[in-house]
């Protein structure tokens, strides 16, 4: 694979290009904005829930940055679908890397995550917890709210 | 009139000189297009660091056996070699600092806690680098006095002619090359404002000192900071420059070892200049280094620098403005220094800068350090590419090349 692909591949691409889940949900149950003012990713993401309260029904967002942001975010809604909101809110950034699949330097890891770090808000926001640890300084970098 | 010709620099013979070149990345020759963040070494910079710690290194000015001499002679004469690099009237009013961020900390620090006060203004521009704009904006907030931006017209060139708007201007800041759009400014005319005015002059030299000759006295700046990284000095090192009325009546900055003439139970009076202002041990290693980077730049000549990269900027400007969907910001080329900011519609410069660095291009995407001007731009971040008397025409191809390929794949 040459560099260009294990940076880029298709599925990033494709998933930029064509970005699944975009647009915000009305009448959303949870919803976050984020930006990385060091390169000026912006993402916004809305949810909603199904009858138990708990069923991600619904993933949403809207963007704009790199591709690896908007990818990632892109990839993330369809991670998330279908899932309960208490399970993607503990959510290990491994698992959205895993599906990302390629290397990343530092300064790109926080292109990659921003959209999962969005997401995490807005659940934990709705579902009145904190937000663990590890994503509290990131969420102060972020610029969350 | 009588034009005295430039000699053209070598730029493939200069290459020679600097080490870094002799890798590959990616399987390519290096081309580096990121000089304005921090420029390469040349081997005779680095050879005169390993030789001071080789043969003189001891600490300065307490010592009195021969080595300690010797480190204090290597130390004084890059002091001198700096005065005369930007023709100081005195090497007494050269402070060696860390960079010119710690110049300019010194002086809004050291200056401006004491002068100014509520109803003063303390006057910097929408072009200005982080390190000399959140300084005094820090400061103009301790000290209760307001705090201006002189604009930006619509090529990125300062509106000298709104100064007159200012009242009570105490301090006026601002770079003599803009580290993002490579803008040259007016330094002369800003100081002979500042004068009339009854303000100081602070003047950061940091993006033009590697690239223009610099002549402070020419200038009439009261202050004037410059960085040894960027003018293929090793980092850690840099100087300010000010005049010795007014570094003389001016608070220390850091306090410590050095700097002081007594020191009682309770109270220290403060040593002659420049060491009132060099607390603690010097960066020995780092000024030997800085000095043997001024020698290089005065033997290939800041005259034949200056004209080779207008030459790259104006080719970059050339072959980058061929490309659609692509802005190019700031002024022409006979008004700027090498530096070339754009922007590709549709494609973040993270993806333009990645995509480049897979051609072992490399360039500098984000703000700059220069959040307030991107903000007038409307844009997060741009794409930098910054020239150096090391750069060839056909790494400008790879730029432009590689920039097309950015576009055939995001766009």
């Amino acid at each position: 694979m040459s560099e260009f692909d294990q940076l880029y591949r298709e599925v990033i691409l494709d998933h930029y290009k064509n970005p699944r889940g975009h647009g915000l949900i009305a009448d959303a149950d949870a919803e976050a904005e984020g930006q990385n003012p060091l390169c000026g990713d912006e993402v916004a993401v809305s949810v909603r829930f199904g009858a138990d309260g708990d069923t991600i029904d619904d993933v949403g967002f809207e963007g704009r940055g790199c591709a690896i942001s908007q990818a990632a975010t892109s990839m993330l809604t369809e991670l998330v679908k279908g899932r309960k909101a208490s399970e993607v809110a503990a959510l290990p950034k491994e698992e959205l890397l895993d599906e990302i699949g390629i290397p990343l330097t530092p300064v790109r890891l926080k292109c990659a995550i921003l959209g999962l770090g969005v997401l995490k808000v807005a659940l934990h926001r709705a579902k009145g917890t904190p937000l663990p640890d590890e994503w509290r300084s990131l969420a102060e970098d972020f610029q969350l709210g | 009139m009588a034009v005295t010709p430039v000699a053209k620099l070598d730029a493939p013979k200069i290459r020679a000189d600097f080490p870094i070149f002799e890798q590959t990345f990616h399987g390519r020759p290096l081309a580096f297009l990121d000089s304005a963040a921090s420029s390469q070494k040349p081997r005779q910079v680095l050879d005169a660091m390993v030789h001071f710690y080789e043969t003189s290194y001891a600490n300065v000015h307490r010592g009195v056996y021969e080595l300690a001499e010797r480190a204090t002679a290597a130390l004084e004469e890059a002091r001198t070699k700096a005065c005369h690099f930007v023709n100081a009237p005195s090497s007494r009013e050269i402070v060696f600092v860390r960079n010119a961020t710690e110049a300019l900390n010194l002086v809004a620090y050291s200056w401006g806690m004491n002068n100014l006060g509520p109803g003063d203004t303390v006057l910097v521009t929408e072009l200005e680098h982080h390190s000399n704009y959140v300084p005094w904006q820090y400061v103009a907030g301790r000290t209760g006095a307001d705090f201006r931006m002189v604009p930006l017209d619509d090529a990125g060139e300062l509106r000298l002619d709104s100064l007159d708007e200012y009242e009570n201007v105490k301090v006026v800041a601002t770079g003599l090359v803009s580290n993002s759009l490579g803008t040259v400014n007016d330094g002369a005319r800003i100081a002979a404002w500042a004068h009339e005015h009854g303000a100081i002059y602070v003047c950061d030299a940091a993006q033009a000192a590697p690239h223009k000759r610099i002549d402070v006295q020419a200038i009439g700046c009261d202050f004037l900071a410059v960085s040894g990284h960027k003018m293929c000095g090793p980092s850690g090192i840099g100087f300010l420059w000010g005049r010795a009325e007014l570094l003389q009546a001016m608070e220390p900055f850091l306090l410590g070892g050095h700097m002081i003439r007594k020191v009682g139970r309770d109270a220290t009076t403060w040593g002659e200049l420049p060491h009132k202002f060099e607390a603690g041990t010097a960066p020995m290693a780092e000024a030997v280094g800085l000095g043997a980077a001024i020698d290089y730049l005065e033997e290939v000549g800041l005259e034949a620098i200056y004209a080779h990269e207008q030459e790259l900027a104006a080719y970059a400007i050339e072959k980058l403005g061929e490309i659609p969907g692509l802005t190019l910001y700031g002024p022409p080329p006979e008004r700027r220094a090498g530096i070339v900011s754009f922007n590709l519609e549709g494609v973040h410069p993270h993806d333009v800068a990645q995509i480049l660095d897979l051609d072992a291009v490399a360039i500098r995407a984000g703000h700059h350090c220069c959040q307030p001007l991107m903000s007038k731009l409307g844009v997060a971040a741009t794409n930098r590419a910054s020239f150096y008397l090391y750069t060839l025409p056909e790494e400008i191809d790879r730029l432009a090349a590689g920039v097309v390929r950015a576009k055939e794949i995001f766009a």
